[in-house]
């Protein structure tokens, strides 16, 4: 029982590696970091929403984190307020009223603990299936846009004469980006999904000597992490969602602590 | 010849934050034409190319292009993540249909080659402007539009800058489109010269341009200490300040 526990545990993690590795290089690359915590914590707000009307929690997170999306995109093209003022506003005003809307529910004993930091040894089959079928999806997305995407970090307005749709693109990213945040609420939390996204990269960039290849050292660093964090928290009963990020936080001083040529 | 104008710009206004950055601005660019935009910070001229390229919407007016038309971008400043690791080649192959030998011979043309395996982040502004130019080259533009081309390159690497792009209109048959700062180097440079005030203060050529009251008046003493800029050195710098025997010389090394 314990090993088919585990197993669905790793399994989910190497889902969730699939797809944070890809997107996690671009959110360190984009300076999107911010971006990835304010979507995390709308995710609140939409498992606020879910446990009113009793819906599946990722159909509800993904549904307000699209909504979000589209709503900054729109807010940043008018350019009233700097970027991260109005990312700020978002993403506590979402937290805050998820909280405030939990706390209003009838049923009071939601274990908020679990969403604000994680359960993936609590992982049931449908969510497995759901990560599984993300986890072909975002890195097949990434693949067929690795050129825009990469030349629009490099430079958008120069991407957008080359004949690059930026927005199309732009919106295709953050909506990978929202439904990732949504899956990895369940194994590393609200709190913590954004470590996911930009620890590997941030680690993997130490030896990285091209684009594709910081990609795969994230995705190894990544897999690494979880598995260290499920195994620590099988042993030791810590939580495991705090655990993989503090081996991903381990990983990422080993590596600026070792010589760059191993 | 085809005397038609490859870009017709007609009657732009854009106004920002209740401001008009521009107003009535019309022009003609023709085919093998360099034409350059001068004028002081705030002039409109960044939001001018952006107009033109189709960045930006104007609030009124219209630029009409040929079509088919190739445009070569040569942005004024590329800022680039370190935590993002390319090299000047892999930037260079970023696009549709990008063959490795092809980008190696601009590479070789523009005199970059020996710059194509280090980080983008590492050269210095001389080899990034160059980088940037050969990128603008790579699709065998008809026009060039480039934004303050010699930003951060020394006064004898800037002088060599804009040798290089006249030679490139001339080897390419393109027009050239270019914003600038370097009053004196750009005049030797230019055929047209428009001064952008938020409109267009007065234009011409670079002769004609700089005794006219309008720039006199915009540029003050700057204006006055002008001597078209055709000296010659007995030795030669490239754009890092080292000195070279040819002009042009690539390093294959």
């Amino acid at each position: 029982m314990m090993d088919s526990l585990m197993l669905d545990a790793l399994l989910a993690g190497l889902c969730l590696a699939v797809m944070t590795a890809p997107l996690g290089v671009f959110v360190v690359w984009r300076r999107m970091s911010y971006f990835g915590d304010s979507l995390a914590h709308s995710a609140l707000l939409g498992l606020a929403i879910a446990l009113w009307l009793n819906i599946a929690h990722f159909l509800a997170i993904a549904a307000v984190s699209v909504l979000i999306v589209i709503v900054l995109m729109v807010l940043q093209k008018k350019q009233s307020l700097p970027n991260d003022t109005i990312l700020g506003i978002f993403s506590h005003t979402a937290l805050s009223t998820g909280l405030v809307m939990i706390s209003l529910l009838d049923t009071p004993n939601v274990d908020l603990m679990q969403f604000l930091l994680g359960d993936i040894l609590s992982i049931g089959p449908s969510e497995l299936w759901l990560l599984a079928s993300l986890s072909l999806i975002v890195p097949i997305t990434i693949a067929l846009t690795w050129r825009a995407l990469l030349l629009m970090t490099v430079h958008c307005e120069l991407a957008q004469v080359e004949g690059i749709a930026v927005t199309r693109i732009h919106l295709i990213f953050s909506l990978l980006l929202a439904f990732v945040i949504a899956m990895g609420m369940k194994v590393v939390g609200i709190l913590l999904i954004t470590s996911l996204l930009i620890i590997p990269p941030a680690t993997a960039r130490r030896f990285a000597k091209s684009p594709e290849h910081m990609v795969f050292l994230s995705f190894a660093i990544s897999c690494c992490s979880i598995l260290a964090g499920i195994l620590a928290s099988f042993w030791y009963d810590t939580p495991p969602g705090p655990s993989i990020v503090v081996g991903a936080a381990s990983l990422f001083i080993v590596a600026w602590s070792l010589p760059r040529r191993l | 010849m085809n005397s038609s104008p490859i870009i017709q710009v007609h009657d732009i206004h854009v106004k920002r934050q209740g401001k008009w950055v521009l107003q009535n601005v019309s022009f003609e660019l023709f085919p093998k034409q360099i034409m350059t935009l001068i004028g002081p910070n705030g002039s409109g001229k960044t939001t001018l190319l952006k107009v033109v390229l189709g960045l930006t919407k104007p609030n009124q007016g219209t630029v009409r292009k040929q079509a088919k038309m190739n445009i070569g971008y040569m942005p004024q400043r590329l800022s680039i993540n370190t935590t993002l690791p390319i090299t000047v080649e892999k930037f260079l192959l970023l696009g549709k249909h990008r063959k490795k030998s092809h980008v190696a011979d601009k590479m070789a043309e523009i005199g970059i080659s020996h710059v194509a395996s280090h980080p983008i982040q590492s050269i210095s502004g001389g080899e990034l402007q160059r980088v940037l130019l050969t990128r603008a080259l790579l699709n065998q533009p008809h026009v060039l539009i480039l934004d303050e081309p010699t930003q951060g390159v020394d006064v004898n690497g800037q002088a060599e800058l804009y040798e290089l792009i006249s030679h490139i209109r001339d080897a390419y048959d393109c027009a050239v489109l270019m914003v600038s700062h370097d009053l004196h180097l750009v005049m030797a440079a230019t055929d047209q010269v428009i001064c952008l005030n938020n409109h267009i203060c007065c234009s011409g050529h670079p002769n004609s341009v700089s005794q006219h009251p309008a720039y006199l008046s915009l540029f003050g003493d700057a204006a006055n200490n002008i001597a078209t800029y055709t000296h010659h050195h007995n030795h030669h710098h490239d754009i890092d300040g080292s000195i070279v025997t040819h002009p042009k010389a690539s390093d294959d090394g």
